[in-house]
């Protein structure tokens, strides 16, 4: 089967759907992989790269849909791509069905087969071809770079000799992997890092790494919503968390608000007023400036500046990191590809059954097959299932009758023993039965650690047997004597070798 | 037999020395209790074991010095050779050898004593009938104790297959074996009263090595550590079983110590396995390579492969790691790595402790030994019962080499081979790395549901390289 890369023709788009080192993985799942033309020039994959990985490359965009079975994107088809999917063809890319309605249609009627990276259901399985999560990764880092680059002052704090540095301090909006990866960036830059979310078990991720989370004095709502995201909250919540961010924009450098909604415009968290009331040369980072912005004064695509703060509206972070974005978008779209392609024949086969693959698939054979049924499997309640109880080894009840019933027979065979025997083997005896009593006492307090030394010692003092030997040797029969010798030799091996290694071992064992 | 010695020691001052010596071999195992007095006690068993040495040497032997001198010598040297080139991965062959010679010695005593004609002087009547069936018995365990420890030895030692020899009939055999070492014990007495004997004596002592050799050859790899222990108490019964034989209450107690401990071994082996002793011995249990495996057809979900580079990250970013040692890790030789990985990691500041389960490698206590030869301090190396609890705080729990002792299916699937056996609950950690040369199943058998958990993830190859790796990309 033939997969087709074609350029992004996208305004700006930097990214490109695969790198030659994911392609070369892709030729070894016995795929063909062709590429247009300087498609990944603006994320460093020159041609030659990829023709050395394998790939062909196909000089037009139009050539290159007519040739492949199968493409992959990044950006929505636009501009005339949308008409040119196959009923024999499959598309994967970022399609958005919910926000584009009219692409979805037309890919419907299309006939052929398109998968949207931004469908893949939220499950723990699917994690790997998270392509959403692998972008807010990268924005939220270049969030931070971005934030530098506009703030006029160092992250980290630092005494020199011509003065104290103040360390930058920093406040995330929104802890999801976004926010989760701007905290890690801004903190290893030295800055002062708060994080606010409405969810609050994400507080122990972001305290994991070593950021403070910002409490609400607020009776216990809980945020989380279906999948993981966040869902709308109550007027009086939204008022406690306007007067917290009022109170954090006077203190802090920078803000980085990554708050999104599903389906929604986003939540207004960051006022006029509030821009007003930050230091001058403050910065904030509006990740969610394509839905409308987080900051009323965010401008879409564009960096403003209002009463000396920097509000930067980018809506391409991640084709701004367009090396690394394109590595992680490959990735996704291969561990994608390795789950319609189970036999690694290069044919794929899309499995309606198949909950990641049901879930990414948006139109197949002229049928819109979006919104996908509900996820049976959804991160948060599979957490709520109880754990399985610890099964608890039954022991079968001991039968009482066989301890009776060796204890009959023990002592009957004592009390045969007692009548038959001499008083001098009755007194052997006793010390014998004694001595097995001492030996269980003094064992079982020997540690478990020491039971290869004791093994060794016990079988240096088995060979006390020597003694048996040694009363023998001076035997005038010479048959016995040799007899007694050879075994007063190998037990003489037994008496070194077990002491010897016993003080090897023990001399090993150190605090 | 009583001659007076040399020396012309009395009596009482032997029985002395001999109830010193007892003492002093019950301190020795006494001291074991831990690892401070262990090394004291070490001495203690030396020394008692000269004083009843010396009171023999210069009490009761009269004659034939040189060459009992230059026996002593010969063994000597060949043992502390012996103690001194063993690996410390090699030690259950050497003990499973040793242990075999004191079975030799229980037999060629046995027969010395048979072959004393003053032997008839002694013992009369009901006397000589107990006496014969001391020798008998002493003989019998002696020679399984011998055939025995031999088989083990070439099992663990690798130059036989490990894999159970399961015979049809083999019980029957068994049986059969037994009758006939019974049999022969009962003509033994009767012709031995009318002063032969040595006929059904050699019988027997054939009979008892065939026993040894089939019962250890009917045992698999896994349950080596109970065959190793149980050799070990036969040992200490035929010593206990000689020394009734030879009216000497020195060898009865040493004897009896030595078996009682080699039992309580054994049980403790079975009880970490969730399993019969009978069964152990019964044979047939782990079919050694493990190729099939049990229901491994049912659909397990994939597993997740790391790399080094990947695995030195999730180290050094952990608070609290967890090794597991197993048999793998002795058979890469593993132990040194580890230990350099150990030390990096605690010298940064990481909670790194082992834990070990009481059936890891081939006898008791193995792992202990291997990590001590590559100087890990004993105080963070813990048992199984000590950490069990402590895993759901666990960053990463690093599984070297084992496979049945972290298998979830033991708590899950009580009707398994392995069910209700206590194993280390890894997967209540955050995240398990597991090194394996391969998908293979351990001695069990058995499929491990562990390697496709969620968090846990496989570094395949060799222990000894993987690790070597992630030290380097530490």
């Amino acid at each position: 089967m033939k997969i087709g890369v074609p350029r992004e023709i996208h305004a700006d788009e930097r990214r490109v759907a695969t790198t030659p080192d994911v392609a070369s993985q892709l030729i070894k799942m016995g795929f063909g992989v062709a590429v247009e033309s300087e498609a990944g020039v603006a994320a460093s994959c020159s041609d030659e790269a990829y023709a050395a990985a394998g790939c062909d490359i196909v000089a037009s965009a139009s050539d290159l849909w007519s040739l492949s079975d199968l493409i992959l994107k990044v950006r929505a088809p636009e501009g005339g791509e949308e008409k040119l999917l196959r009923p024999d063809q499959t598309l994967i890319s970022f399609l958005a069905p919910g926000q584009n309605p009219e692409l979805l249609k037309q890919l419907t009627e299309s006939g052929g087969t398109a998968m949207s990276m931004d469908s893949v259901p939220r499950i723990s399985r699917a994690q790997k071809m998270d392509a959403l999560s692998s972008m807010a990764n990268i924005a939220g880092y270049r969030a931070i770079v971005e934030a530098a680059q506009h703030f006029g002052r160092f992250f980290t704090g630092q005494i020199t000799a011509a003065g104290k540095i103040p360390p930058a301090k920093v406040l995330v909006i929104g802890a999801g992997v976004a926010g989760l990866s701007a905290i890690g960036a801004a903190k290893s830059m030295g800055a002062i890092v708060r994080a606010f979310d409405t969810r609050p078990e994400v507080k122990e991720q972001v305290e994991s790494m070593d950021a403070e989370f910002l409490m609400l004095d607020f009776e216990d709502e809980d945020g989380t919503g279906e999948g993981g995201y966040a869902k709308v909250m109550s007027d009086e919540f939204i008022a406690a968390e306007m007067a917290l961010f009022a109170e954090q924009a006077k203190e802090v450098d920078i803000i980085i608000t990554t708050a999104l909604i599903p389906g929604r415009p986003a939540p207004l968290l960051v006022t006029a007023d509030m821009v007003g009331s930050m230091k001058d040369g403050s910065v904030i980072v509006d990740l969610a400036a394509e839905t409308g912005g987080n900051c009323e004064l965010t401008e879409a695509n564009k960096v403003v500046r209002r009463n000396g703060v920097s509000i930067i509206g980018y809506t391409d972070l991640p084709s701004r990191l367009a090396a690394q974005s394109s590595q992680l978008y490959a990735n996704n779209l291969r561990h994608l590809l390795t789950e319609l392609c189970p036999e690694k024949n290069g044919e794929i086969v899309v499995d309606m059954e198949d909950e990641v693959i049901r879930g990414a698939t948006i139109c197949i054979g002229g049928e819109t097959t979006w919104p996908p049924p509900a996820p049976k499997l959804s991160v948060a309640p599979s957490q709520a299932q109880p754990e399985p109880a610890p099964i608890v080894v039954e022991k079968p009840k001991p039968s009482i009758f066989g301890p009776i019933l060796g204890m009959v027979i023990a002592v009957l065979a004592l009390l045969g023993l007692g009548a038959v025997a001499p008083q001098s083997f009755m007194a052997h005896f006793t010390v014998f039965v004694l001595a097995c009593f001492v030996g269980y006492m003094v064992i079982w307090n020997v540690t478990p650690a020491l039971h290869t030394p004791l093994m060794s010692v016990t079988n240096a003092i088995s060979s006390i047997i020597v003694i048996g030997a040694l009363l023998q040797i001076s035997s005038a029969d010479k048959v016995i004597m040799w007899i007694a010798a050879v075994t007063v030799g190998i037990t003489a091996i037994n008496i070194a070798g077990g002491f010897a290694v016993t003080r090897r071992m023990l001399e090993m064992f150190r605090k | 037999m009583n001659t007076q010695g040399l020396f012309e020691l009395p009596v009482g001052v032997i029985t002395v020395s001999y109830i010193a010596a007892t003492v002093l071999f019950i301190l020795a195992l006494g001291g074991l209790s831990n690892q401070e007095t262990a090394r004291r006690g070490n001495w203690y068993g030396i020394t008692g074991m000269a004083i009843a040495l010396l009171a023999t040497l210069f009490g009761r032997v009269s004659e034939n010095y040189d060459l009992l001198i230059v026996a002593l010598l010969i063994g000597g040297s060949i043992g502390i050779l012996l103690a001194r080139r063993v690996q410390m991965t090699q030690m259950p062959e050497l003990v499973a050898i040793l242990h075999s010679l004191v079975g030799v010695a229980a037999v060629a005593v046995g027969f010395a004593n048979f072959m004393d004609p003053d032997r008839m002087l002694h013992f009369e009547g009901v006397e000589l009938t107990i006496h014969d069936i001391e020798t008998y018995l002493g003989i019998l365990i002696g020679a399984v104790t011998f055939s025995g420890s031999v088989i083990a030895f070439l099992k663990l030692s690798a130059r036989i297959s490990g894999s159970p020899l399961t015979l049809p009939g083999r019980h029957w055999f068994n049986l059969g074996l037994l009758i006939g070492a019974i049999w022969f014990g009962y003509e033994f007495v009767l012709q031995s009263a009318a002063g032969g004997g040595l006929n059904p004596l050699i019988i027997m002592t054939v009979i008892a090595l065939i026993f040894g050799i089939h019962m250890v050859m009917a045992i698999g790899g896994a349950d080596m550590p109970v065959v190793v222990s149980m050799l070990n108490s036969y040992s200490g019964w035929a010593a206990a079983a000689t020394g009734f034989m030879l009216n000497n209450d020195l060898l009865i107690v040493t004897g009896a110590l030595v078996g009682s401990s080699g039992a309580i071994l054994s049980y403790i082996m079975c009880r970490a396995m969730n399993r019969k002793f009978i069964a152990v011995i019964a044979g047939g249990f782990g079919t050694g390579g493990g190729a099939v495996a049990a229901g491994g057809g049912e659909d397990q979900g994939e597993v997740s492969p790391i790399d080094p580079q990947e695995t030195a990250e999730l180290f050094a970013n952990a608070k609290e790691i967890m090794i597991i040692p197993g048999y793998g890790m002795a058979v890469a030789q593993a132990q040194h790595i580890v230990y350099e990985l150990t030390r990096a990691l605690r010298d940064s500041g990481v909670n790194v402790r082992f834990g070990i389960h009481p059936v890891a490698g081939r006898m008791p206590g193995h792992m202990n030994v291997l990590l001590a030869e590559a100087r890990v301090p004993y105080d963070i190396v813990f048992e199984m019962d000590e950490v069990n609890e402590d895993f759901p705080n666990i960053d990463v729990s690093v599984v070297i080499g084992a496979n049945d002792i972290v298998n979830p299916s033991a708590q899950t699937d009580l009707e398994g081979p392995i069910g209700g056996m206590p194993v280390l609950e890894v997967w209540k950690g955050k995240t398990t790395i597991v090194l394996k040369r391969s998908m293979a199943t351990g001695y069990a058998g058995v499929q491990n549901p562990l390697f496709f958990k969620e968090n846990t993830r496989m570094l395949f190859g060799d222990a000894k390289d993987s690790l070597d790796a992630v030290f380097k990309a530490l």
